[in-house]
């Protein structure tokens, strides 16, 4: 970690959340479940911001095997709702809610987000030629990809979730595994068969 | 897990949702949570004071002690609280570490206090974490040397240990010179030899008058005859001294490595060597040359005096600080020798002819010696001959501290050590003391105990009242657990003082006497008559004017263990019974009940009758007393009651004690 900014950062930047009514307001928890979790969160982030690194750390402990940090990099921006580098309770707290407490349709909806790396809407998949082998007959070179440079949602997200679990997986794991998952999420998510999912498609699929 | 990693994990587990819609397989179920509390507050005494945390803060570490159910043996029904009767200062910092996840160690504290605080909740101190990491260590290892000072001062000083063999002996007597007079009398001689070579080696030089042909003979060529008997007659003090530690050395493999042996070899060869080449041209050079290595035995005085050693030590320990002044030092004599020899170069008649020649002015000149027999002449010369001396001051400078730092700490730790010796003998003076006086307590209660029921039977109730002492409750049951060890080994405790065991012995009640003569009069008496379980060999034992129970004791010594508890509970009550009867001077007739009763031989102590102190006074069922004398038996058990032992017939159990 570059110590050398979390120097000049965390100390001066403080954040306080807001009231406990608010919070109450916000999410579904009670009054004692939101306390004690700003205890355990208080405990570990006392400056009461988490940012990308940070973050990034505590969710590796959970996955000392693999490397969890690009997943662990999507997840805190799934849950940074505000955009603005670094978590706060807030954002914790009403992440959680929804992830515990939320309706169905909520949950999925955030687990369409998090996919949704780009955060356009739509969880693409672009391919690339050379990229990843063995898909032939997905190609789909200008379809509604804005610019060939597109971050490929799924793919990334697939790629991140392997790469948790580590090399000493049995059996052992493919490079193409990620993408021959993605292929197999395609087929059940995308029903217009347009290349992208959308969330009316996601949603549909899932409550099957 | 780490405590804050913890707080996270429901987190985790949470966004793990973002997995389900591409898990290939259905996901596990999940574990479902036991009895999930709300979390409560919990409050912890410690020595009154209070602490309180949440419950989930202490469970982050289960295999701890509060962290576990094993607080639960702590709780306090009537102040629903957890009552430890500890440290309140050292559980400030275990507390701390169940809320932030950090051990730390507290100067203040003493080390062994504060392991053994750990080592009671559970925690083990590989956690303390890295800020306080170093001191702890520092400080374990302060303390273990300290141990095994102790302990190696305690074996040195242990004059009586029995059955040493002449080699161990011998041994001992070399290495510690305080251990007995001939062990003096040879470090003198030894150190006194020593001297005497060292001397003659220097005087042996020394030029004194002259011979006829003006020639200045040093010494060693005027008396030679002399000086050669003085050096055989010092080696061969050493070879036998050589000898004789090797003989006595307990691993003769690792002694011959040490260095003291090597320095003492290294001493003694060139003599050897000497005496066994020839007067030969060639290698008398040679023999010259070993003639230097016989100034080695001046460093046999390190056998002699600690400082040394402790100097020894610490050039051992600072080696690599050594090294590196080495190093560097070199380095810098190359440097401004070829400096200096190509700034010299130019200059007429220079005495600076080639850089190795110059190495000679770079370190005269870096240790600010300056014997001015090489200096430079030409300007540039001098400029860069200044930078050297300058440079010289601060590398040897640099490294000097630590090695001093290092001498230091070895000498005050010696000189600690040193003191605690000279401090432990009074401690061990005071420990031996206050045992003594325990044991003495001991044989007071038994005593009192004894005169007690003496005096009840006879029927003075005062008096009674009068000889028991308020012995505490630790005190007397604590005496009741020595007397059931007599009891079962049959021997007896006997005090150092010689003048308490007479007393003991003379007491008119006569189970008391002593019982170590008595068990070797059994002993002689139970070889002859085991075989024969009730033959009444009465009569040999009539004699005896001790124990009625002598009878019993031959065969307890054979069976010690063999107790079963049924007849053990009889015979204890038997015992109490037979305890009246002894006192009476009708021996004979207890004996012959005894006989009448006797079970298989498997009585345990039947030196238990004679104190019914502590053994209780079962409310003897009369079936089992023999010819109604149960009767008496209740009155001591009126005695005993004043010492809370268990009444119960379960008292052939240890536990009741």
């Amino acid at each position: 970690a570059d110590s050398g900014d979390d120097d000049v950062e965390l100390p001066t930047i403080r954040h306080q959340p807001e009231g406990l009514e608010q919070l109450l307001a916000q999410t579904k928890f009670t009054k004692t479940e939101l306390q004690s979790l700003y205890r355990g969160f208080k405990n570990e982030c006392p400056s009461g911001l988490v940012d990308e690194e940070t973050f990034i750390l505590i969710y590796s402990r959970f996955f000392p095997q693999g490397d969890a940090s690009s997943y662990a990099h999507f997840l805190f921006d799934a849950f940074d709702a505000d955009r603005n580098g670094a978590l706060c309770f807030q954002d914790f707290a009403v992440g959680l809610s929804v992830l515990l407490r939320g309706t169905e349709q909520q949950k999925l909806k955030w687990t369409f987000d998090l996919y949704d790396v780009n955060k356009d809407g739509y969880i693409t998949k672009e391919v690339t030629l050379g990229d990843t082998g063995g898909l032939a007959g997905w190609e789909h070179p200008d379809r509604d990809l804005p610019a060939p440079c597109v971050p490929q949602d799924m793919l990334e997200i697939m790629k991140s979730i392997y790469a948790m679990m580590g090399r000493c997986t049995e059996p052992a794991l493919g490079a193409s595994a990620p993408a021959q998952h993605v292929e197999l999420f395609f087929q059940k998510m995308d029903r217009n068969g347009d290349g992208v999912v959308t969330f009316e498609e996601f949603l549909a699929t899932c409550q099957e | 897990m780490a405590a804050g990693v913890a707080a996270w994990l429901p987190f985790a587990r949470a966004a793990a949702i973002g997995w389900m819609p591409v898990a290939n397989c259905p996901m596990p179920l999940a574990p479902t949570e036991k009895n999930k509390r709300q979390d409560e507050l919990i409050i912890l005494n410690v020595s009154g004071r209070r602490f309180q945390t949440w419950r989930t803060t202490l469970e982050r570490y289960p295999d701890t002690l509060l962290g576990s159910t094993e607080k639960e043996f702590f709780f306090n029904e009537d102040t629903k609280e957890y009552f430890f009767d500890r440290d309140p200062e050292v559980f400030r910092c275990i507390l701390n570490f169940y809320r932030t996840g950090k051990l730390h160690y507290p100067r203040y504290e003493c080390i062994s206090a504060y392991d053994e605080e750990l080592a009671f909740y559970g925690i083990l101190p590989e956690i303390i974490g890295d800020c306080c990491y170093e001191e702890y260590k520092d400080r374990k290892r302060e303390n273990a040397e300290r141990l095994m000072d102790d302990n190696d001062s305690e074996n040195n000083q242990e004059g009586s240990m029995p059955s040493l063999s002449f080699r161990q002996t011998m041994w001992r007597a070399f290495e510690n010179p305080h251990t007995s007079t001939l062990a003096l009398v040879f470090y003198y001689v030894t150190g006194f030899f020593i001297a005497v070579s060292v001397i003659t080696n220097v005087v042996e030089t020394v030029p004194c008058g002259t011979v006829p042909g003006n020639k200045e003979l040093p010494c060693g060529e005027r008396y030679a005859v002399a000086f050669f008997c003085l050096d055989t007659a010092c080696v061969m003090i050493f070879t036998v001294e050589y000898l004789l530690r090797l003989f006595a050395a307990p691993s003769r493999y690792r002694f011959i490595r040490s260095v003291m042996s090597i320095i003492d070899v290294v001493a003694i060869m060139p003599y050897y060597i000497g005496l066994v080449m020839t007067n030969n041209e060639d290698v008398s050079g040679a023999f010259v040359t070993l003639r230097v290595f016989r100034v080695f035995r001046i460093f046999k005085f390190s056998r002699h005096s600690q400082g040394l050693r402790i100097l020894g030590y610490t050039l051992k320990s600072c080696a690599s600080e050594l090294g590196f002044l080495l190093f560097s030092l070199t380095m810098a004599i190359i440097i401004f020798a070829t400096v200096m020899f190509y700034a010299e170069k130019g200059s007429s008649a220079s005495k600076f002819t080639s850089i190795p020649a110059s190495f000679w002015y770079t370190i005269v000149t870096m240790t600010t010696l300056g014997y001015g027999d090489m200096v430079p002449k030409t300007i540039a010369g001098k400029i860069f001959g200044s930078i050297c001396s300058l440079s010289g001051v601060l590398v040897i400078a640099l490294p000097v501290p630590v090695i001093v730092s290092n001498f230091s700490r070895i000498y005050h730790q010696n000189q600690r050590a040193d003191k605690r010796r000279a401090q432990k003998k009074a401690r061990l003076a005071r420990i031996r003391v206050a045992k003594t006086g325990s044991s003495n307590a001991y044989l007071h209660s038994k005593r009192n105990g004894l005169l007690n029921e003496a005096l009840e039977l006879t029927g003075s109730t005062e008096e009674e009242q009068h000889m028991t002492k308020g012995a505490s409750l630790i005190e007397s049951q604590h005496h009741h657990l020595l007397h059931c060890l007599e009891k079962t080994t049959g021997l007896s405790y006997l005090v150092d003082d010689p003048l308490l065991s007479v007393r003991t012995s003379t007491i008119k009640n006569h189970e008391f006497i002593d019982e170590q003569l008595f068990e070797q009069n059994c002993m002689e008496s139970s070889m002859q008559n085991y075989p024969s379980s009730r033959s009444p060999s009465l009569s040999s034992h009539h004699g005896l004017t001790t124990s009625c129970c002598s009878r019993r004791n031959k065969k307890s010594t054979h069976l010690p263990n063999s107790s079963v508890p049924a007849t053990r509970l009889r015979s204890m009550q038997e015992l109490s019974t037979i305890h009246i009867q002894c006192s009476e001077p009708s021996l004979t007739t207890s004996r012959s009940s005894l006989n009448m009763k006797s079970d298989d031989g498997l009585r345990p102590n039947c030196k238990a009758a004679q104190i019914t102190t502590a053994i209780i006074s079962i409310p003897t069922p009369p079936a089992l007393t023999p010819e109604g004398e149960s009767r008496p038996a209740p009155g001591s058990p009126g005695h005993a009651t004043n010492i809370p032992s268990a009444t119960t017939p379960n008292i052939v159990k240890v536990s009741a004690l």
